[in-house]
């Protein structure tokens, strides 16, 4: 079963304005359950925007998207998906524990489930003594791991991520790519995330997928087979060509068969 | 961690004064305000005294004091008196202020018709007003100072408390449109502590409002028992070091409800002490 399923997706902003701006021209791509798709590319060739049509956060201009078999606003109306931005967006009125609680109030988890699921969460991201903080007191690295915990708690189907790493220090980041790959293969969760690091997406990805600005569209799909990431995949070869290959399609250099090794 | 600068407060404008750090403890923040005050009274003293200012100009901060001392009953009890008025129509007139506030926030249109609407409410004189709800109701009623206190209070929360429950943090929508929340929801879980802040802006603009209202709507008939009415009797007799002893009585209530309000700002939301 598809997980996420674009079809001719396209995005224009203020049409039949002075400012119309098309943000995506069409988009085709597929999500297969429990992958894991990284979108790449410079400023501008909205891949957040895709993103945020997934979540059906913001509406197609054509197209359709669907998610989990459903349309995107059935899919978002049944809380099929998790979502953590770049900036934490913490409710500074809850403490840290509530605030990775809210989507399981939401969803009308029980109290004592809720309480559990927080903080095991919250271990996970290595802030368990900091339950009962409020978020001013944290720095944004730690708010930015609270955000990313508030997203895994309800172990959404489908989990989409918008550069939620980009504010985070090297040590922390690399800790967490291996923690979030752990849960997804565990979970069988599927993940849309965007990052602008290319060594980020090879080591994260199935399937890197490398966009272009003005439009902003799909120029290539590169697949990665790393098989399951350990300490040694970040230093092994096939993570090197990943990187290459990556590298190339961002510059819009054709990448023939083989021409990496 | 980041304890030195707290981003939010830093970031918002009409951070409450609560949040500013103290520096050397509770008595380095009192003692400079108690120097000047105590200097000022000094001053005022000499010059009445040396100048030889007559009372019905100013009067001494002595026999102000002196007077205060002698009528201290009084100006408790009818201190009690415009107190339980101002607090009253405070509290009707924030209630409403904040309901209207919610609603106007929650429907859009209604927002950008009520703040015309509002803008023309605070512009009316409570000095006109006053007389005509005297005369609508008996001489013995102390619903017009209440009146006139609720009406005073309401704008203050009304424009604060809309301007907060507006500005919704646009990942913050994001992320409850994702949690497929909505509507009321979203409003109490989200616009309404956000909005705290602004909110306790308006009732601590309210609260020194109240008093004065409660105080000056006696000015112009109506039930006699309060501050103001002390202070025309005692102006009208000649007796000014009397009269300046009940504003003295009227200043302190509001100090009072300004301090209430401030340490209520404090204990509702715990986040911003951090």
């Amino acid at each position: 079963m598809t997980a996420v399923l674009l079809e001719g997706v396209s995005k224009v902003f203020n049409a039949g304005r002075a400012d119309e701006v098309t943000a995506l021209t069409a988009v085709d791509l597929t999500v297969e359950r429990g992958e894991f798709v990284t979108l790449i590319g410079p400023s501008g060739c909205g891949k957040s925007t895709l993103l945020r049509l997934v979540g059906d956060l913001t509406q197609p201009s054509t197209g359709t998207v669907t998610v989990a078999g459903k349309p995107a606003a059935t899919a978002r109306a049944d809380q099929e998906y998790g979502i953590a931005f770049q900036q934490a967006g913490l409710f500074e009125w809850r403490t840290v524990q509530r605030n990775v609680e809210l989507p399981l109030e939401l969803r009308g988890t029980s109290k004592r489930e809720r309480r559990e699921r927080a903080r095991e969460m919250l271990d996970l991201v290595g802030l368990g003594d900091f339950a009962g903080h409020y978020p001013a007191q944290l720095s944004g690295g730690m708010q930015q791991r609270v955000a990313i915990a508030r997203a895994l708690a309800v172990h959404p189907p489908l989990l989409l991520m918008d550069e939620p790493f980009g504010a985070l220090d090297e040590m922390t980041r690399e800790r967490l790519q291996d923690e979030l790959l752990r849960i997804c293969a565990s979970t069988g969760t599927s993940t849309i995330f965007v990052t602008h690091s290319i060594p980020e997406a090879v080591y994260l990805s199935d399937r890197v997928v490398v966009m272009s600005a003005r439009p902003g569209r799909i120029t290539e799909v590169v697949p990665i087979d790393l098989g399951p990431r350990t300490e040694a995949t970040r230093q092994s070869p096939g993570f090197f060509t990943g990187i290459t290959k990556v590298r190339r399609a961002l510059r819009g250099e054709a990448v023939p068969a083989g021409a990496t090794s | 961690m980041t304890t030195a600068v707290d981003p939010v407060v830093a970031a918002d404008p009409t951070a409450p004064v609560v949040t500013r750090r103290r520096r050397g403890g509770p008595w380095l923040a009192v003692l400079p305000p108690l120097v000047v005050g105590v200097a000022g009274l000094l001053l005022w003293e000499t010059v009445v005294k040396v100048g030889r200012v007559a009372p019905y100009v100013l009067p001494a901060p002595s026999a102000i004091g002196e007077q205060f001392w002698l009528s201290r009953e009084v100006v408790w009890r009818t201190g009690l008196a415009s107190g339980e008025n101002a607090l009253i129509g405070l509290l009707a007139g924030a209630a409403v202020g904040l309901l209207a506030a919610m609603v106007a926030a929650r429907f859009a249109f209604l927002g950008e018709v009520s703040i015309p609407v509002a803008a023309a409410l605070n512009a009316l004189p409570i000095i006109a007003l006053a007389p005509i709800l005297n005369n609508m109701f008996d001489s013995t009623s102390s619903v017009p100072r209440r009146l006139v206190v609720a009406i005073v209070v309401f704008f203050p929360v009304f424009v604060n408390a809309l301007r907060g429950l507006r500005e919704v943090d646009p990942i913050h929508r994001d992320l409850m449109a994702s949690y497929a929340a909505s509507g009321w929801t979203v409003t109490r879980l989200v616009r309404l502590p956000a909005a705290l802040p602004f909110v306790f802006t308006g009732l601590r603009q309210a609260s020194s409002l109240a008093v004065i209202a409660a105080v000056v709507a006696e000015y112009f008939g109506g039930l006699q028992n309060g501050l103001g009415s002390r202070i025309t009797s005692a102006a009208a007799n000649t007796a000014y070091p009397r009269a300046w002893a009940f504003v003295v009585g009227a200043c302190v209530l509001g100090l009072v409800f300004y301090l209430v309000a401030l340490l209520l700002e404090r204990l509702v939301m715990p986040w911003r002490r951090v």
